[in-house]
């Protein structure tokens, strides 16, 4: 009968329960929330969307991955934040290609999981914005029943998509082409044209606050994200009224999804808490710089490629001080 | 005043001559192993760029104003000096710098942003001082663009890249992504 009273072990002695398939599972879980919003604002063409993008991750992962690599969830989450931030009306065949992007240009060339530079999803959904201009910024109007397919989803493979949806223009979109505003309410509540997360900035935050109570994304970021974004559009909707007011910016477009769910990337975002406010709040200065002065209506996903870019550098120049290594001038 | 400002923010980021117009290439993947030597390259780059803008504004005012067939001629020789200064001096004073930077430092002879500038800055009939600005952002431009694509190259290193994309395969990807980072700054000043 051995009682042991002194186990000796090395160190770490106290475990989490948490691992990577853990932690990307929860970020799915949560995820399903926004899904099912945008699939109650623009039906079952939000569904087909996410599905085909979920679909071409996971093939892709499998096909071009280590074994098992499916499992830890990554792929899955890259798939369903691409489809995301897709029109409901895009052709399914762009979709998988910009997801199969994602995951081999965005991931897999890069060693796999945890040592890209750049998030998967904003590589992909930046290749699809750079090669598919047209389509991309074609966001059906939501409604319409459920069962209406939006656009042309099933165009085939290298042609052009046929224009046969009910368009209207991102409240962003509407704004600096045509100068018109849009309540706050549809806003929060997301009964606005736009792309499929794009539009429940409410339900987005919701699985935010949770993954953060959590413990599984770092809090610093989206909060100085969105508290930059609000600060800078406040100023500068103060001395220009024509410009954006800060409840408009940060519930429009897709800086709700990207604050809370692409730039709190583990992999991509800063290591140390200082570093993740400063990348916070270049995301924030960079959205409301391109939004307000930029060709483009939105911003967000180049603003976190941006700093995704600069995460190395913030990384160095944001290293802790190591104790006992400052020099006492001794008398 | 916010003239010079746009001017300088413009070349910075908004037409990055690396990232966006896809000038000098050659240093941008040659150099940028390690970050010392990449932003000091962009610095000497910087350097080159100045010089010739200074250069080319004088052509261009006092000498080839009859003789316009001169300049790309006059440009390259004015280049070619500014390098030799630039690479004399780092001899002298940064004699390790001088051998990490290796046939790169003599190449900005031939690094086409620096042509570009001359071209540009004349096409677009800058004044001395819009041009000095100019040939600034330019080379705070190429100094940004090396530095960034050296520090996520030394994060390269510890990872763990598939055999088919080792060495440049992956650099270009990285650079590719990059340069669809700055596609953000698009269109921007356009309104």
């Amino acid at each position: 009968m051995s009682t042991e009273k002194l186990v000796v072990t090395a160190s770490p002695h106290i475990r989490s329960q948490d691992s990577v398939p853990r932690i990307m599972w929860h970020v799915v879980a949560s995820l399903v929330p926004v899904v099912l919003a945008a699939a109650w604002f623009f039906g079952v063409s939000a569904l087909l969307q996410i599905a085909t993008a979920v679909i071409a991750a996971v093939l892709t992962e499998r096909l071009t991955g280590k074994g098992g690599a499916i499992a830890d969830g990554s792929a899955t989450i890259t798939g369903l934040l691409l489809g995301l931030t897709l029109p409901a009306g895009f052709p399914l065949w762009m979709t998988a290609l910009g997801t199969a992007f994602a995951i081999i240009f965005g991931k897999q060339v890069w060693g796999g999981l945890g040592q890209n530079v750049f998030n998967p999803a904003l590589v992909g959904r930046a290749f699809l914005q750079a090669a598919f201009p047209v389509a991309i910024t074609t966001w059906p109007s939501p409604g319409g029943g459920f069962f209406a397919l939006h656009g042309d989803l099933f165009a085939i493979p290298l042609t052009h998509p046929l224009p046969n949806a009910v368009t209207s223009a991102t409240p962003l979109g509407l704004l600096k082409f045509e100068g018109k505003g849009t309540a706050i309410s549809n806003l929060v509540i997301g009964s606005t044209g736009g792309s499929l997360g794009e539009t429940a900035a409410l339900v987005i935050l919701a699985g935010g606050v949770y993954l953060a109570w959590r413990g599984y994304l770092n809090w610093r970021v989206p909060v100085s994200i969105l508290a930059t974004v609000m600060a800078l559009s406040a100023i500068i909707h103060f001395i220009d009224a024509t410009k954006p007011g800060a409840l408009f910016m940060i519930f429009s477009g897709g800086l709700m999804l990207g604050a809370v769910y692409m730039a709190t990337d583990m992999v991509t975002s800063p290591i140390t808490n200082l570093g993740k406010w400063v990348f916070g709040v270049g995301i924030g200065i960079l959205v409301v710089v391109i939004r307000v002065w930029g060709g483009l209506p939105e911003g967000v996903m180049y603003a976190i490629l941006f700093m995704n870019a600069l995460t190395p550098f913030i990384n160095r120049a944001t290293q802790p001080r190591v104790f006992g290594t400052r020099l006492v001038s001794v008398t | 005043m916010s003239n010079l400002a746009w001017i300088f923010v413009s070349t910075l980021l908004v037409n990055n001559f690396t990232l966006v117009m896809f000038l000098g290439l050659c240093s941008f993947f040659g150099v940028t192993a390690k970050i010392e030597t990449a932003w000091r390259l962009g610095l000497a780059n910087t350097f080159v760029l100045i010089i010739t803008a200074v250069s080319a504004w004088i052509l261009n005012t006092y000498i080839l104003t009859h003789t316009p067939y001169l300049r790309t001629i006059a440009f390259i020789v004015v280049i070619a000096s500014a390098v030799q200064i630039v690479e004399m001096g780092v001899k002298k004073y940064l004699p390790v710098l001088f051998r990490q930077l290796g046939i790169y430092l003599p190449l900005i002879t031939t690094n086409c942003a620096i042509l570009g500038l001359a071209l540009f800055q004349t096409s677009r009939h800058y004044t001395f001082v819009e041009g000095l600005v100019f040939a600034l952002g330019a080379g705070f431009g190429l100094t940004l663009a090396l530095s960034l694509l050296a520090s996520i190259r030394e994060r390269m290193e510890v990872a763990d890249v598939p055999v088919i994309a080792r060495r440049m395969g992956l650099v270009l990807v990285a650079a590719s992504c990059l340069s669809l980072a700055f596609m953000g700054f698009a269109g921007m000043g356009s309104q």
